[in-house]
């Protein structure tokens, strides 16, 4: 079968919409366009119905009950509600939130804002495997902290926290447990009940639903979970997030939860194979390269690749046929090689020559193939062109050399 | 980001890749860069004591495009014209050859060093007094 090129294998960064996602959507573009929130015609009756249907989609999926589910317009909505939701409505309670270093921007940013506005946060390291260690969140608990909000799994090494650990731990000191669930809900099992999650941050468009559209999961008994709403207007989802709901969106959402459910166990075996085909395939055929985070506990389609003495940004111009993402980006102006990397101890040099992969649903073991084909070759090609790689085999200890261009 | 024609040229043809022997007298190595950076460029010539001309020029990289396609220009330019002609090569002749964009001039500013440090070490193995071998390397 020949390969449609370019290949698209950066899952972690948005999926494309199942075609069984879009054709349930389709007729609330159409002839069911109503407003969910018109109570006296048969229009609203059916948009609410739709709604209703996907809340229990969702619901499913990770354990919960229909009304504990909040729609949003993303995940970075939904978490941006839960922890400023918290902050806010427990304020007289403490003002102190626990959380790790690896969080995506949707965390940290707004735990910044935070401690702008007087709230203490406290950012957890990681182990060099990418997970945090539980004492150390033990340690960080005091009488203040409201809230401990920790992902799942991570968007650029795939690594999953000891998440029901976790859970128990703020069970015990009556602290509330956001999870971050974007990479995770839908690809391996996440159970709110079994892992003591109050808030759960869910996104569409990264299991193959459509973009802007996502859900909080909110806690409604042991123990309560309250909210103080960041969008005022009209009080829609039981006050906590104003505004028409995106019906189409909502209608995807919950298609999208309804497959995932139906096919993680297969699909999640699949996607592991191919992924460690992949793996295996580029690293026997090249020296010195080497996995970012645990093997262990990581999602069954990520893997993320440092190749040693090769630059990341030549090494994605050599296979600009196939997308997938950098850790690096170098310019003069920005010389940012990825923070979760770097907090797990992966040194400057190999940090900015790592590639992430994610492999979806679409993906065929031809083009993990074909893709393994073009890294081994690029790798190669570029590190005959590379001094650091010469002077590596003729012995000379690169980190010991003074180099010219040290102080830019 | 978009790169030029010329850059995707050099980077999928580079030219002049490869290494001379550091040890004999008439070849100048330049190593320039650093790899906490993202570039780090070698450039080896190998210069006729006579007529001062350059024979031969071979280039590493480790870099992005820009800086491989910058190298790889640049041992085509320095080939077959005298020490002197070469230590003419300004960066900026590499940016508008090449239509480096903006963020990507470091690269060419990492070439001419590149040119500058191999003839300095030639001119030292030659017992030439050196031109201050410092300057290029401070300058970024």
């Amino acid at each position: 079968m020949a390969i449609k090129l370019p290949i698209y294998m950066d899952n972690h960064a948005t999926t494309p919409v199942d075609p069984r996602v879009l054709e349930a959507m389709m007729p609330y573009f159409k002839e069911k366009f109503g407003n969910s929130a018109s109570r006296n015609h048969e229009f609203g009756w059916v948009a609410e119905e739709a709604v209703e249907n996907a809340r229990g989609q969702i619901a499913r999926l990770i354990n919960a009950t229909p009304k504990e589910i909040v729609f949003t317009s993303g995940a970075t909505e939904s978490t941006n509600l839960a922890i400023k939701g918290v902050a806010e409505m427990y304020r007289e309670k403490g003002n102190h939130i626990i959380t790790q270093v690896t969080e995506h921007k949707a965390t940290l940013d707004t735990c910044k804002r935070l401690e702008k506005y007087g709230y203490e946060v406290t950012y957890l390291p990681v182990e060099k495997d990418g997970r945090i260690a539980l004492d150390d969140l033990r340690r960080a608990i005091t009488p203040k902290t409201i809230l401990i909000s920790i992902m799942y799994a991570n968007n650029e090494i795939g690594v999953v926290q000891p998440i029901a650990e976790i859970g128990r731990i703020a069970k015990e000191k009556g602290v509330f447990f956001h999870v971050d669930g974007v990479q995770a809900v839908g690809k391996i099992p996440v159970d709110v009940q079994k892992d003591g999650i109050d808030l759960l941050s869910i996104s569409g468009h990264k299991i193959y639903g459509p973009k802007g559209v996502g859900a909080l999961y909110v806690r409604r008994k042991n123990p309560r979970v309250q909210l103080s709403a960041i969008i005022d207007g009209g009080g829609h989802e039981r006050g906590m997030r104003s505004g028409t709901l995106n019906v189409p969106g909502i209608v995807g959402l919950g298609k999208a939860c309804e497959i995932c459910q139906n096919e993680m166990a297969t699909e999640s075996k699949h996607l592991s194979q191919l992924r460690d085909r992949l793996k295996d395939s580029i690293m026997s055929h090249l020296d010195e390269t080497f996995v970012n985070g645990s093997m262990e506990h990581r999602l069954p389609h990520n893997i993320n690749i440092s190749f040693a003495y090769v630059e990341g940004e030549s090494l994605l111009m050599g296979i600009n046929d196939i997308a997938v993402s950098s850790g690096s980006a170098c310019t003069s102006a920005t010389l940012e090689p990825s923070y979760v990397l770097k907090a797990l101890g992966v040194g400057e040099d190999l940090a900015h020559t790592s590639i992430r992969f994610g492999i979806g649903r679409f993906n065929t073991e031809e083009e993990v193939d074909y893709v393994a084909d073009r890294v081994v070759e690029t790798v190669t090609r570029l590190r005959e062109l590379s001094p650091l790689y010469e002077m590596a085999k003729e012995g000379v200890d690169i980190s010991k050399m003074k180099w010219t261009a040290a102080a830019e | 980001m978009a790169y030029s024609d010329k850059v995707v040229e050099h980077y999928k043809n580079p030219r002049n890749v490869g290494s001379l022997d550091k040890n004999d007298p008439a070849v100048g190595t330049g190593l320039v860069g650093a790899p906490e950076c993202g570039d780090v460029m070698k450039l080896q010539m190998k210069v006729n004591p006579e007529t001062r001309v350059i024979e031969e020029a071979k280039f590493k990289t480790f870099g992005c495009g820009s800086a491989i396609a910058s190298s790889s220009l640049a041992t085509e330019w320095v080939k077959g014209k005298t020490v002197e002609e070469a230590l003419s090569i300004k960066n900026t002749d590499i940016v508008r050859e090449l239509a480096l964009p903006p963020v990507k001039i470091h690269c060419s500013v990492l070439a001419e060093d590149a040119i500058k440090a191999a003839l300095s070490d030639w001119k030292k193995k030659q017992g030439e007094a050196e031109a201050k071998p410092a300057e290029a390397a401070a300058r970024h």
